[in-house]
């Protein structure tokens, strides 16, 4: 083959796939990201998936679609608008045209864009033909048949076959983007060891998308995308469901302790569990309840055991769990409660991405319940979220909610691996008898903490529950002067912890016109669109609470140090409500979005702008 | 020697299980009596206080934990089996009980008992069954009686009753008990029973509540109705009953009938009981016997072994660590797929 063809370098492409919830996309674009990590890119991926698990083929409901940036610049999001769609299909093609920006490159898989499926996608005549796309470059590649006639000499059945189309689709990104396919063909053959000539198809069907990138003139320009530097280290590519779980078992691990995890498969959080319970070597125990009450019961009960307790979920199983969450609360005992939080209210749109929980895990208790509350700000900081919230629950004998976001429990970057060696050790103490009488409420004067006396120690023997208690002994107490001093003393409790957290920093702009202050999974678009507006650090800062309670100290001080401050959240204001309350005469302002998608950088930039 | 048998020299007294707090239920409640025969029956163990573990939910009956001298945690209503089933499986080494009640147990936790009798965790549950709300001073509970008048049920109570055993039945359950408050000998007996089961141990305790449902059980476990009212299982054995033990129970066309039993004779369709059936049917027909048709069982109705979750569990992660090494941090955290950046 000549190679005429003309190479571009380009520093960052967004790439969009998009098919059939059947047609594979998601691993087809998890293949194209596990080559851009190889091939030494910096990227960010966003899966975009229905809560059907196969709606019927061919219709809107069943799109499945999956965006990647990849970039040789340091990148923060998954990008805002796809530089090229692969749409197999006219569903796909409908339901993401919005996402492509205008002069983008359009590859459609020809083949299927029939008089049956165009119907099934509500289109009245052929987006091919009736000028629908006539602001973008369109490549019309007959994928199935193509896919076919490569694979004709193969001893497949016809559906077989035709399943091989999106490693057709992906050999054709892997040429038009110069990457290498061999890191591909090593994980096909480890996929389908025990199907040989599935795997020996799907080889061919990416050799066929290649060379056909390679041989048709239509496909003249190809890219290529440089290595970023990153920093020195190893990596590995890591969602945000995967790095709560590693970082759980490693917090685990530095409290010298065996890891419970209490579970009921929900909606983006059912990840957690999975990885866990293929963990079990590392001492992890799994337990998948008959409910989100059963849940988050047994984690307490391991946790009065004595060891890390963990239960993970999602916003309506959160609903469930409050009532045993103020029972953490009140027997003060240490209790991860993962909220992995999606679209609501109600069931809402349980694949979507949403900040809305803030207030429901701060306050959605009876009674005064006042728990610690982390969010991770990226995929990768999941992990040091997850060891975080164990040395802060077992110091502090608390509750602690971690939460996250649809968006970083799907969405996948590299993670500089780090040096678990140099962590330090989380301490536990557990209480035993001695000459004096053991006092199951008695606090460390600097921690507040009661003692984690567990059961079987001789000696020690004490009840704890959920009736109010007397101070010290913990027996019950209906005194209403006593009442009151223990609401207070768990209060304080959880506001000393502030004093064990890194003060908030600033990026920027140390003070002046506005400070752009968000709070998890919308941290890579915030920093997109300062970066782009204030390239000297001369106007803008920028702030990020990854705890939520209590707040960082410094806090104060820096939000009265601008003009004004920024609040972007994917709800309609929940964390600029606690914030107006606190510090009043700050001029806060809310940029808000509740779509159940993450913010595009534009949209952050767009609102900067207007109050600059 | 056995700890999990009773001791032929207790180190232990009654007193040893009493814990400092003023027991608060109502002068004649039967929870007093169930009390003391947790406690007497304790004593008899050589296992040491700290050992065992009371996790309550809500009720009167669920304050329990706090009047043992022991571990104990009285949690939040309907709870209780999840509690016990996460320590169980982090500390396969305590006694775990669970005390509930008909509400607790049967109405707000039914869901929780289910699925810890089906896992089969080595956990003791004792359900204190008054027909009542009393807590919350009188309402029908799920074992109340058709048509039973109450505060909330004033035109009488238009819920049909559930059956505890079979409800503990249909959920596998290997060990399914009952006994009542006015017997605390034949409950000493099943609480060893259970205590000494490898598995779910779910034991039914009629008790009489004093205040808001006094004598429900009456015509049952009453002085001078029980030996015509009241059936006691014994493995292997026909179910002989009444004041001069010449009454038994038959089996006709699967249903099981009331007749004159003569020792001397032989009876071909005499029910013989059987604790450890293959199928639980023989259980469930002895559940069917209700007063006033016929007279009560009591005692162990089933009794398999089956492995428990706790020690499935356990198992699982010792496999893990014999098939793929005990867990090396470094190697999670380098899983995957990963490369270098120089």
């Amino acid at each position: 083959m000549t190679h005429s063809k003309t190479i571009t370098q380009a520093t960052a492409i967004t790439v969009r796939f998009a098919g059939d919830s059947g047609d594979g996309m998601q691993l087809t674009g998890d293949q194209f990201t596990d080559t851009s990590a190889v091939m030494g890119n910096d990227f960010a991926t966003f899966p975009d998936y229905p809560a059907e698990i196969r709606a019927p083929a061919g219709t809107l409901p069943g799109v499945s679609s999956f965006q990647i940036q990849f970039s040789e610049a340091i990148v923060f999001t998954p990008g805002d608008i796809a530089d090229v769609l692969i749409a197999m299909n006219p569903a796909a093609l409908k339901v993401n045209l919005h996402h492509v920006k205008k002069s983008g490159l359009i590859i459609v898989n020809e083949s299927v864009f029939t008089e049956p499926n165009l119907r099934k996608a509500n289109y009245k005549t052929n987006p091919l033909n009736d000028g629908t796309l006539q602001d973008y470059q369109v490549m019309r590649v007959p994928i199935t048949e193509l896919t076919k006639n490569a694979l004709k000499e193969h001893p497949l059945k016809l559906t077989e076959v035709e399943r091989c189309k999106n490693f057709f689709a992906l050999g054709l990104m892997f040429w038009l983007y110069s990457r290498d396919y061999e890191y591909t063909f090593q994980w096909i053959k480890k996929k389908f060891a025990k199907r040989p000539e599935i795997a020996e198809a799907n080889i061919a069907a990416v050799k066929a998308g290649y060379s056909f990138g390679d041989i048709t003139e239509a496909f003249n320009v190809q890219y290529q995308v440089k290595k970023a530097s990153l920093q020195k280290g190893t990596y590995r590519k890591i969602t945000g469901n995967e790095a709560l779980a590693i970082g759980l078992i490693a917090g685990a691990r530095l409290a010298n302790k065996t890891l419970f995890y209490g579970s009921y498969p929900i909606t983006p959080a059912s990840g957690i569990l999975h990885e866990l319970s293929s963990h079990k070597h590392y001492d992890v125990k799994t337990f998948q309840a008959e409910d989100e009450i059963a849940a988050i019961g047994t984690a307490i009960g391991a946790s009065f055991g004595g060891q890390i307790a963990v239960t993970g979920t999602s916003g309506p199983g959160v609903c469930l769990k409050s009532e045993a969450l103020g029972l953490a609360v009140m027997a003060e005992l240490p209790l991860i409660l993962i909220d992995v939080q999606r679209s609501g209210p109600s069931t809402g749109m349980p694949t979507k991405t949403e900040q809305t929980d803030l207030l429901q895990v701060l306050y959605g208790r009876n009674g005064e319940s006042p728990i610690c509350v982390l969010a991770p700000q990226t995929p990768a900081d999941c992990f040091d979220v997850a060891v975080e919230a164990i040395r802060i629950a077992v110091k502090y004998m608390t509750p602690v909610a971690i939460l996250s976001e649809g968006y970083l429990a799907n969405a996948a970057e590299p993670w500089k691996l780090p040096e678990i060696e140099k962590f330090e050790k989380i301490t536990v103490v557990h209480p035993q008898k001695t000459e004096a009488e053991f006092l199951p409420y008695a606090r460390d004067p600097k921690t507040l903490a009661r003692p984690w006396a567990i059961p079987g120690t001789p000696g020690l023997e004490h009840r704890i529950g959920g009736l109010a208690k007397a101070d010290l002994t913990g027996n019950v107490s209906y005194d209403p002067v006593n009442n009151q001093k223990m609401i207070q003393l768990r209060a304080e409790k959880i506001q000393r912890i502030a004093e064990d957290i890194p003060a908030l920093e600033v990026r920027g702009a140390k003070s002046g016109q506005l400070l752009v202050l968000g709070w998890g999974g919308t941290y890579g678009a915030i920093y997109q669109a300062v970066d782009d507006l204030d390239k000297d650090s001369s106007r803008i800062g920028q702030a990020h609470l990854k705890y939520l309670c209590p707040f960082p100290r410094g806090l104060e001080k820096i939000v009265r140090s601008y003009k004004k401050v920024l609040v972007p959240e994917l709800n309609s204001g929940q964390l600029i409500m606690l914030l107006r309350a606190q510090f009043p005469g700050v001029v806060f302002e809310g940029l808000n979005k509740i779509q159940g998608l993450p913010f595009q950088v534009d949209e952050i930039r767009n609102k900067i702008k207007g109050l600059l | 020697m056995n700890v999990d048998q009773p001791a032929q020299k207790p180190i232990f007294t009654k007193d040893d299980f009493v814990s400092s707090q003023e027991v608060r239920w109502c002068p004649g409640c039967g929870d007093y009596s169930i009390l003391a025969t947790a406690q007497r029956t304790l004593a008899k163990y050589n296992i040491p206080r700290e050992k065992h573990v009371f996790i309550s939910g809500i009720g009167c009956s669920s304050r329990f934990p706090y009047y043992m001298n022991t571990y104990g945690f009285h949690t939040i209503h309907g709870r209780a089996p999840t509690i016990a089933s996460g320590l169980k499986c982090v500390a396969p080494d305590l006694k775990v009980w669970v005390i509930t009640g008909d509400g607790d147990g049967l109405s707000i936790g039914g869901n929780h008992l289910i699925h810890c009798m089906r896992r089969n965790i080595d956990i003791n549950i004792l359900l204190v069954n008054n027909q009542i709300y009393g807590l919350t001073k009188g309402q029908y509970s799920p074992t109340s009686e058709f048509g039973k008048v109450t505060k909330s049920s004033p035109m009488g109570s238009i819920d049909y009753p559930i059956n505890a055993l079979c409800i503990a039945l249909a959920s596998e359950s290997t060990f399914v008990a009952r006994t009542t408050d006015t017997d605390p000998r034949h409950m000493g007996m099943i609480l060893e029973r259970a205590m000494a089961h490898k598995g779910t141990s779910f034991v039914e305790i009629y008790q009489n509540c004093i205040i808001f449902n006094d004598k429900a059980f009456g015509p049952v476990t009453g002085r001078d109705t029980k030996e015509d009212r009241m059936v006691f299982l014994e493995d292997g054995k026909p179910l002989i009953f009444g004041k001069d033990r010449n009454k038994a129970i038959f089996i006709k066309r699967l249903q099981p009938v009331t007749g004159d039993y003569d020792p001397v004779k032989t009876y071909p369709d005499i029910l013989v009981h059987q604790e450890s059936g293959v199928s639980s049917h023989h259980a469930y027909l002895l559940t069917q016997m209700r007063y006033p048709e016929m007279p009560v069982p009591f005692g162990v109705f089933r009794a398999i072994e089956r492995p428990t979750y706790d020690a499935l569990l356990q198992n699982q992660v010792d496999q893990a660590v014999k098939d793929r090494g005990a867990g090396d941090l470094k190697k999670l955290i380098y899983g995957g797929q990963t490369w270098r950046v120089e």
